[in-house]
């Protein structure tokens, strides 16, 4: 497998993709991550469902609540960037789309991370 | 008497509505299929906040328009989407321990994700609607 790389290509250890297992190492990172803090998301929005604005502000005021909110749409924003890249890069075969779209991805998920937690951070404190 | 070639009925090597679907791969189709809806959820998420933040007025707007039957369809698709990413998910991350790759094992584990998505579904509507407490 090593047999025709070049030393420097071998420490480097980026393959054929060039990125390594960068790409890879996040989604995982985000997934586990994701796995307390999507249970928990569901509990928060079962304990605010059908309620009035008062009580969503109320429970989002709690700062264990706020900061686990902070933390489920940054893991959140983060696997979505990842997972959409994978799918752009399956499907889009056209190499100005795909950059478009990739950066499209990247910068609508900054767009809505910043909102989001200004949003949170007004409601919060 | 020979058919012209273009007349014949020609063998077609097998694609997507050939095969019938393995467990594995409907399950990877519908992971990905997940995960786009939830990905699309986030501006749902980033909404809520923001009514949240803006006052009782916008929040009143979020809270009827997720209300109405249309917004329950879409938000009974996200919960179900979640439940599903986040089962499958997890059987991922078994998968990149290196266990778990049987066929029998692989089956078993994605019939048992997808019953267990839609019985997490039912739970978090019935609760939602106040019928479990």
């Amino acid at each position: 497998m090593t047999g025709t790389q070049t030393p420097l290509a071998r420490v480097e250890g980026l393959g054929a993709a060039h990125a390594g297992t960068g790409h890879f190492w996040r989604q995982r990172v985000s997934a586990v991550a994701l796995v307390p803090l999507s249970i928990w998301f569901v509990y928060a929005a079962l304990a605010v469902v059908g309620a009035d604005r008062e009580a969503a502000v109320a429970f989002l005021h709690q700062p264990v609540n706020a900061i686990a909110m902070a933390l489920f749409v940054i893991a959140v924003l983060h696997h979505s960037v990842l997972g959409l890249q994978v799918v752009v890069e399956d499907y889009v075969h056209t190499e100005g789309w795909k950059i478009a779209i990739l950066l499209f991805n990247q910068l609508f998920a900054w767009i809505l991370g910043a909102v989001s937690l200004f949003a949170l951070v007004k409601i919060a404190l | 008497m020979a058919h012209k070639s273009a007349e014949r009925v020609r063998p077609l090597s097998p694609h997507l509505q050939i095969y019938r679907w393995p467990v594995t791969m409907a399950t990877s189709i519908a992971h990905r299929a997940a995960g786009i809806a939830l990905s699309a959820g986030t501006i749902l998420l980033a909404w809520w906040l923001i009514a949240a933040a803006t006052g009782a007025d916008a929040y009143h707007v979020f809270a009827a328009s997720a209300a109405n039957p249309v917004g329950q369809i879409v938000l009974f698709g996200l919960v179900w989407s979640l439940a599903f990413h986040l089962f499958n998910g997890i059987r991922h991350l078994v998968w990149d321990i290196g266990r778990g790759f049987e066929v029998r094992t692989a089956n078993r584990s994605g019939v048992t994700v997808a019953v267990l998505s839609i019985l997490a579904t039912i739970a978090v509507f019935l609760l939602s609607h106040g019928v479990l407490h």
